[in-house]
């Protein structure tokens, strides 16, 4: 009964990564950009969540809402700053950017909020309790967060696949040009790309808040990191590729505490990945990708 | 009228003399305690920074690959060369060079057999498995405790580092990178820099080059985590993480990928700053952030672009300029 308890623990996690897998994966495809600063739009999730709830005194829901828009305005607001002027730059400066406004919302955050971690009223934020599946006891978190994750992740499939804005974000992806020259917004799209990225991040804060309840300036760091190997290791640029990843980091991690190897997990996860990207450079789910001479 | 140039044997003399002062006029001063400790410890951990971003720039420069995992091959030379130190294997005027030796070929051999499997991807897979590569690294010396002390760290190690050591390890790494460049191996890392699939259709078998250049690289930063550890006296596997690389990558970028003397300018301001703007230590990350931001916005290629130094060009001008201004004078008299 430990192991299942444990499997769902897993999947718990796992959906965590997957939503903010989801976020690089979106971007890179778009615009084959490694989105290092996407961890701190979660950190900074965390810290809209916590004084919202603690500073505001606002109903959950509302503070929920605060936190998804506060995430998305901040992703929009960088991309049209700092990665816009470097549309046509080349892909090592993007890059490096990104790297960079990574370490400046991690300091920035560290210097008003300062290093030591807040703890988060996370049973205000969701119910506290279990209910019992057949002779297993599960939080009501877990099933919350793989529910929501789960439909953030077919909502975000129906946008892509079924609507216009969809249609347009696959063109611009497939070829930047050639979508111009049929009359696609480019940068509108690309920004709109940014913002649904950091929605889910913005759920993705609220659940890992919930799972593990304090608020640090480092918070995204970590998380970030894991999540991008999720995004990787399923195929980067590919949306069911990053739910697999997810899945699949979140599962290594909870099974290699489970199996008494818990100083190890980062490791392991380091290594599944690189063991995957050596087998199938392009991850689990992704595209073999041609090369234009 | 000819160009004066100055001949190559002559460039040499000039060079190494400089060289020299510069090596005993520093280690006198440092010896003398004319600075104070805090200062003498500036500069050698400036040193240490030196060989790490010039050893950087060699893959990201001149490569022009993105590898994030410097930390990683930093810490391998730091275990080494502390564990081989802390042995007493050699009496100790021999135990110095050798314990650097053999940190930066343990950094070597690591880099070749993470970059044999790495560099067969491109581009930013090539970041996320260096990436994950440094995160191994830093794993498995945190759980090691028997070899690496773990969590802990491994304490005792021998002070070795001073101005002499360590910066005659800077001029012979920023020597060899030199010599490097200017080889007919040098240029094909350029070729593969500015364009791979060129370069291999020439012949240029990319992938060694790839690994050699990885390897070089490692190996300096070997010595520079090496000179660390003797630096420090203490070693904590924290010190080697993800943030480490990239503080080396900002230095490498700030000063310009490609540019040796843009990598030691910036290792310089950049290490030295904390001690000098004692004030703004607690902004001093995010001004470094918001440098790298600008800077990539503003001018891509860092400060000095791809620009190197070179003094005996500088005299070349300089004298060439005052034989102009004798002969317009003598035209004056005529």
């Amino acid at each position: 009964m430990l192991l299942v308890s444990q499997l769902i623990n897993g999947l718990q996690l796992g959906s965590i990564y997957a939503l903010v897998a989801l976020g690089y994966t979106m971007v890179y495809g778009i615009i084959k950009l490694l989105n290092f600063a996407h961890g701190e739009i979660i950190m900074v999730g965390g810290y809209i969540a916590l004084f919202s709830l603690t500073l505001g005194n606002f109903h959950p829901v509302v503070a929920a809402l605060l936190t998804v828009a506060g995430c998305t305005l901040l992703a929009v607001i960088l991309e049209k700053l700092t990665y816009a002027p470097l549309r046509f730059a080349p892909r090592l400066s993007l890059l490096i950017t990104a790297i960079g406004i990574s370490i400046l919302l991690q300091n920035v955050a560290q210097f008003f909020f300062d290093a030591a971690p807040r703890s988060f009223p996370a049973s205000e934020l969701f119910p506290v309790g279990t209910v019992m599946l057949g002779n297993v006891s599960v939080a009501y978190t877990s099933l919350v967060t793989i529910v929501l994750s789960i439909v953030s992740m077919i909502s975000l499939t129906i946008l892509v696949q079924r609507t216009k804005l969809g249609k347009a974000m696959r063109a611009v992806s497939e070829d930047t040009e050639a979508a111009q020259l049929m009359g696609v917004n480019v940068n509108n799209v690309i920004t709109f790309t940014f913002a649904v990225g950091a929605a889910l991040a913005g759920i993705g804060a609220l659940l890992f808040v919930a799972r593990f309840p304090q608020v640090t300036p480092t918070m995204g760091a970590m998380l970030g990191l894991k999540a991008f190997v999720a995004a990787v290791l399923g195929g980067i640029g590919s949306i069911p590729g990053a739910m697999v990843g997810g899945y699949a980091v979140g599962l290594i991690e909870v099974l290699a505490v489970y199996v008494g190897l818990s100083r190890w997990t980062d490791g392991l996860v380091f290594l599944v990945l690189i063991i995957v990207l050596l087998v199938r450079p392009t991850g689990i789910m992704g595209r073999k990708l041609m090369e234009k001479v | 009228m000819k160009e004066f140039r100055i001949s190559m044997p002559m460039r040499y003399i000039i060079n190494s003399l400089l060289l020299v002062a510069f090596i005993v006029a520093g280690h006198l001063i440092t010896q003398s305690g004319l600075l104070g400790r805090a200062h003498n410890a500036n500069i050698v951990s400036v040193g240490i920074f030196i060989i790490l971003a010039v050893s950087l720039n060699l893959s990201t420069g001149y490569l022009g690959q993105l590898p994030l995992g410097h930390a990683g091959f930093m810490a391998i030379g730091a275990y080494a060369g502390a564990i081989f130190w802390r042995s007493g294997l050699l009496p100790s005027t021999a135990s110095v060079p050798a314990g650097l030796l053999v940190a930066g070929l343990a950094a070597a051999v690591v880099g070749v057999i993470i970059g044999i499997p790495a560099l067969r991807l491109k581009g930013d897979y090539l970041a996320i498995i260096t990436l994950g590569f440094g995160e191994i690294i830093r794993v498995i010396i945190n759980n090691l405790d028997s070899v690496t002390g773990g969590a802990g760290g491994l304490h005792g190690i021998p002070r070795h580092s001073n101005f002499l050591i360590v910066y005659l390890c800077v001029i012979i790494c920023c020597i060899a990178i030199h010599m490097l460049m200017k080889s007919r191996h040098g240029r094909a890392i350029l070729s593969i820099r500015e364009n791979e699939i060129a370069a291999e259709s020439c012949g240029i078998n990319t992938t060694y080059y790839k690994v050699m250049a990885f390897a070089f690289s490692a190996f300096f930063a070997g010595i520079a985590g090496a000179l660390f550890a003797g630096n420090i006296g203490l070693l904590v596997p924290g010190e080697f993480d993800f943030m480490t690389s990239i503080n080396i990558l900002m230095i490498v970028v700030l000063g310009g990928m490609g540019s040796m003397a843009g990598s030691v300018i910036a290792a310089s301001i950049l290490t030295s700053l904390p001690l000098f703007m004692a004030a703004l230590n607690e902004y001093r990350m995010i001004i470094y952030a918001l440098m790298l931001i600008i800077v990539m916005l503003f001018k891509p290629s860092g400060l000095l672009g791809t620009y190197d130094f070179s003094l005996s060009r500088l005299l070349e001008k300089l004298i060439r300029r005052r034989i102009a201004a004798k002969s317009k004078v003598k035209e004056g008299e005529a």
